[in-house]
Order: C-alpha cells, then structure tokens, then sequence
C-alpha cells in the first residue's frame, strides 16, 4: 500500500447524500479479475451519457456535462467533499480501487458506511470525518472559487483552508500508523501468528464442531 | 458475571489479540467465498508467496454472475465466465471445506447455501466479500461483509482486525398482520432509522414478533442490517434455531451435536444487559412495505402516497427526494397503488428460500400474470431449494401463472448475469437494494416482500396482498 503523510490537493464537490457503491462503480466492471483500471469507470452512470461497458475506449464515450467531475475545474481533483453516508451498500472494494484510480487520496465527508470506509484505509485513500458545519462551509467556499484546494496532514491531523483556517480530524491511531508508514496488514498480523496458532488450538479444543 | 448483549458474548469469544488502541484481532470461524470479490484476494495471496491458513473454514460457491436459465449452453458472457473459472481454478488450487460449483446441485446464492447446509452455525463469526453476509447474523453468529483486502487478510491470517461496535437492539413486540412479512418489518425498521441509523452498531433484532419468525424470516431480516447502515445483524438462538440446523450436513452430529446445543442455548443477550441505543416498534403497526426512490429508506405503506418534496424543510433531503422522483418517474402524491409494473424479480439473498417462495405461490395460485407486465422472474436461492419448491409443486404455480421458474443465483438484484431491467423499466422486486441503475442500467426499482410482488405481478400494479383473498 502506498503511504499517505501530506497532500495539497484541488478539491471537487459531490452534493449528495446516500453516494452508494453501485454508483461509485456499477455491476459490470467488477468482472474484471486485476485491482486496478477502475477509475475510468468512476460514477459510470453519471459520468457519461451511454451505458458502459467492461473493455471499452472509455475516452470516445459521450460525457454528460451536469456531472460535476466533468466540469474543467475540477479537473485532477485529489479531493473528494461528500455528505451522509458515502459508500453506502456494496462492500465492493472496486469502489475504493475506482476513486483511487481515478486520483483521490482524501475523502471529506459528515459520515461513511462502514465497510466502505474500512476498505478506504486499506487502499491508501484516506476518508475524513467532519461535523456538518465544518463541511456546509467547505461545500460554500469549494463552489465559491475556482481551484480550491486543501491541505491535508495526516501526523498533525489536519486540513488547512486556503484562508489559513486549521480543521483538527480525528483518526484510529492503529489506521493512522498503517496509512504513515504504507504498512501491509497482513504483514502486522502474521507478527502474532503464534497467538493465533494457540487461540485457534483451544478453540478447537472447547468448541470441536467449528473445526469439522 | 454482568449481564452481556448477544455481540458482546460473541465479541469476547473471538479475541486473539488487542492493540493499546482497541484495535483487536478477531477469529474466523467461517469464510464463505464467490467469485467476484476474491480473485483479487487469490492474486495477493500468492504474489506474496502466502498460504491459506486454515482451508476447513472455506466454503465457496459461484453465484452473482451464472446464468439462470438455459444451463446446458454455460455462461455465454466471456468476461463473466473467466470469473467463474477463476474461482474453479483458485479453489482447486488451494482447497475448501465444501465447493458448489456453476451447475452442482447444490450451488446457489452464498447467503442461502451456508445455512441451508449447516455451514453457519451459531458462535460462529462468519465472514464474506459481499455486505449481506449479515444475513448469518439470523444464527447467533456474528457475521458480516468484508472487503477484497479482508478476504485476502483472512485467508492468510484466519483473522481479521476490528474494533468493537457499539450495540443497538431493534425490539419488534406484538403479533404481525395478516400478508405482512419479514420483508416488511426490516423495510419499516429502515424507514424508521434511516439508511444510516446502524452505522457503527452492530444490531440485534429482538422482540416477540422477531421471536415469532422462522429462521427464513430472521435471514431476511438480519439481511437487511446492512441496508441500515449495521454490518452485522443478529438475532439469539431459541429452539427455532436449533430445530432449523438438526441434520443439516455440516451440522455437528452424536455427542458433538449435544455439546454445540448445550453451548448454543447461551447464546443470547441476557436478561438485563443493555444496549448503546435501542428502538422500538409494535408489529400490530407495520402495513405491507414498498420503496418509491433510491434507497431502502425511501420507503412507505401500500395505503400510502409518494411524498412531497416540497413539504420537505431539509435542502439535501430535499434534493435527494427530488432527484430520487426524477429518476423513478414518479410525481409527487401519487398513490402507490396506482404505480404500474413492468418486470417482477422473486429472488436474491434476502427472499429467495422456500418459505418466500410458498408465500409468493400462495398469491399466484389461480391467477394469472397481468397482460400489461412484460416478465416475472422466480429465481430460487440454491438449488436445493429449487427442489423442494419442484417436490411441493411451487413451479407448476409459478408457471401455470405465467412466471417464469428460473435455475438459482443472484439474478436481477444486481444484473451481473443477462437478468436485467432496460433504461426506464419498473419492477417490483424481492431484493434489498433500489440503488440508481442497481439491476440495471436506468431501470427502477420498488423493494416489497415475495406475496407483494406476486400481487403487483397478477394485478400489473402494487396491490395490498390482504384485499387479494
């Protein structure tokens, strides 16, 4: 995985409630059997005005120019501003490979589904829980001017507005540890691997019909 | 001892190891695996030279991309089929407990065959790369959906990395309606609560009316948690429990099978334990459910209205709703029962077993498909399920009727296989999501439960099931 620390990135507004996984990357692109080039694919459905498919030259398909991604300015945004509950349903990973993929590191949001969010850290993207005012106020100031960007730092754990205003965040010190450093979870895990050995003997021990 | 809720009991019983933080390791008792969220998982494990740790706790099944009908042909899509075959060979390759296969007697959908064949059983934790893995929760296991990083982690591990959740008890009290199901309570749970109003929490469903259930109830019921926002969904073991999973082929048997039920009837929560948040409804309440927008919380009863955007004060709510009435084609106001069908799905992991189909057939029987519905779609959860409607003659009903008794899989909940809605279809479906394009691109959704969509199918609109005698 790829480390996060500091990022000072454009950032594009998606004002909506409720963004599921199905529309961050619909059904028929989780065909594909390889983790990456999801991002064209990114909000399919809004993003363009045919039905896509898996395989396509996604560069000759029609946009659909009300889709707020396609508008110039936010053109290699690295940020996201979303509302309640984003990545809601699915718990398909593509959904956190296809935003990745498609150039956002951060997330900025009031809430996120749980898995969705899970998945998020494992992928280097880091999503940001804010309370609602903070982010009414970004979606104001992000919509008010043209090329808009944050600073985000994740050891100081905060994001600074362009009018030097600091937004403390808060994070899971053992997620923030893992996003730091790049770490591999699995890696981490397999440090204990004598404890689990154990557990996994006295559980098969008390409870033998978990082990048939 | 304190008094422990259901999730804690199973919480503490799986605890390998805890970071200064909480951040704990957690046991994994089963891992079911298909073919769309794990061969990415398959790949990362073996680029990094690992093992599965302990292929006994693997029980894997092709289910979101085979086709329904038409099996001796195989899967026509090429990009569908290398899936599946990427999970033949995955599994040759690294071994399971039990494989169902495209085409084996007892594939089906994930969610229906570990049950059905006592592959989940209570104390368990059971995971899954698929979000309606809550739906085992119905066992008093904990069970939930993982990413593709998760599958991978546990099939190198046998662990995953959590954090407890905060508990949240929905208690259901009192005798439900008759025509009123489990479909409809969940859809009136999320209504009440909102798409959102579980995340963080692990829930339990408790109650009289949930007690009431049969275990297909509980399934569609802890299915749905994750449609409100819980990963995990839970109901504690009774005899209802215990009765579903004697003799079931990977039960425990002899002793064994004393000694799980002994440990089994422990779990529960306990008289008195509490929980973070808890909510209350009285079943006498819930009127049979339909969703008119794009989520499982845009959901109303059968007597009601399509709301009003303008009576709503809340700019973001506002839009959504607006939106939401824009895609579906609906106008504000409209009664439900005044929306016409073009498609029926009876199917998917929420309400694809035996009992949702006798209820859908309890409708059906002597009655025709309306004229102005173009297809409705019976797709059995598994196959073992598919037999046992055929053995009580469900299928002649379905067909005499002029439905259409499909092989088992996924199907038109999501539309990865060729089950699908076209742009700006409307279908009434058993399913658990009425996501934008969610089974297929522009078509739209209303989620009602089995006897409702076999009432919208016979009357081409949505009907109260109840005024069908």
């Amino acid at each position: 995985m790829n480390p996060f620390t500091q990022l000072d990135g454009l950032v594009a507004p998606l004002d909506r409630a409720n963004v599921d996984t199905d529309a961050i990357i619909p059904k028929q692109f989780l065909k594909s059997i390889k983790r990456s080039g999801f991002g064209p694919n990114a909000f399919d459905e809004w993003r363009y005005l045919d039905v896509g498919q898996p395989g396509q030259d996604n560069s000759q398909r029609p946009l659909n120019p009300d889709f707020v991604l396609n508008q110039v300015r936010y053109k290699g945004a690295q940020i996201l501003l979303t509302r309640d509950n984003f990545g809601c349903g699915s718990s398909r990973e593509h959904a956190p490979w296809a935003l990745e993929d498609y150039g956002f590191r951060v997330l900025i949001g009031p809430s996120f589904a749980d898995i969705f969010f899970n998945n998020s850290f494992k992928n280097g993207l880091l999503p940001i829980k804010l309370d609602v005012a903070e982010i009414d106020e970004l979606f104001r100031q992000c919509e008010a001017s043209a090329g808009y960007r944050l600073k985000v730092d994740l050891a100081a754990q905060t994001i600074t507005r362009p009018d030097g205003k600091s937004i403390a965040f808060d994070i899971d010190p053992f997620r923030k540890e893992c996003l730091l450093n790049g770490w591999d979870d699995i890696g981490l895990t397999l440090r204990h691997a004598d404890k689990i050995r154990a557990f996994e003997a006295q559980r098969r021990a008390e409870h033998p019909y978990y082990f048939a | 001892m304190h008094a422990q809720t259901l999730y804690e009991k199973l919480w503490s019983s799986h605890v390998v190891h805890q970071e200064a933080d909480g951040t704990a390791l957690i046991y994994i008792d089963r891992h079911l695996v298909h073919e769309v969220t794990s061969p990415q998982a398959f790949e990362g494990l073996k680029l990094a030279g690992r093992k599965p740790w302990r292929i006994s706790s693997i029980v894997a099944t092709a289910d979101h991309n085979t086709p329904t009908d038409h099996w001796d042909l195989g899967i026509q899509d090429p990009v569908s089929r290398q899936q599946v075959e990427t999970l033949d060979a995955n599994i040759r390759e690294v071994g399971s407990l039990a494989y169902f296969p495209f085409k084996d007697a007892r594939q089906g959908i994930v969610h229906v065959i570990g049950p059905e064949n006592g592959a989940t059983l209570p104390g368990m934790t059971v995971v899954c790369g698929d979000s309606h893995t809550s739906t085992h929760g119905a066992f008093g296991c904990l069970a939930h959906g993982i990413g593709t990083s998760e599958v991978e982690h546990v099939l190198a591990t046998q662990c995953l990395l959590q954090k407890k959740s905060k508990t949240l008890l929905i208690r259901v009290d009192g005798q439900l309606g008759r025509g009123v199901t489990a479909k409809d309570v969940v859809l009136a749970i999320i209504g009440k609560i909102g798409t959102a109003g579980g995340t963080g929490y692990a829930m339990e469903f408790g109650g009289s009316a949930i007690r009431s259930l049969s275990m297909e109830g509980r399934m569609t019921i802890c299915n749905m948690a994750i449609e409100a926002g819980a990963r995990a969904g839970m109901v504690g073991v009774d005899e209802t429990t215990i009765e579903y999973l004697k003799d079931r082929p990977f039960s425990p048997k002899g002793e064994q099978w004393a000694q799980a039920v002994d440990y089994w009837r422990s779990l529960h929560s306990d008289e008195g334990a509490e929980f973070d948040k808890v909510v209350e409804l009285k079943a006498e309440d819930i009127l049979p459910q339909v969703t008119w927008g794009t989520s499982p919380e845009m959901v109303t009863t059968v007597d009601g209205r399509v709301p009003d955007p303008a009576a709503v004060t809340d700019p973001v709510r506002r839009e959504g709703i607006e939106r939401a009435l824009k895609y579906m084609g609906l106008a504000a106001n409209t009664p439900i029962t005044d929306i016409p069908v073009d498609q029926v799905f009876i199917g998917s992991c929420t309400n694809s077993r035996i009992e949702d189909l006798r209820e859908a057939a309890a409708v059906a029987r002597g009655r025709s498909k309306a004229a102005s519905v173009k297809r409705v779609l019976v797709v059995p959860g598994s196959g073992l399920v598919k037999r046992q409607a055929e053995e009580e003659g469900l299928d002649k009903v379905f067909v005499a009727a002029g439905f259409e008794w499909r092989e088992p899989g996924c199907s038109m909940c999501l539309a990865m296989n060729a089950d699908r809605l076209e742009p700006g279809e409307r279908c009434a479906s058993t399913s658990n999501r009425n996501f934008e394009g969610r089974q297929g691109a522009g078509g739209r959704t209303h989620l009602v439960s089995p006897a409702m969509a076999a009432a919208a199918a016979v009357t081409g609109r949505f009907t109260d099931v109840r005024t069908l005698a």
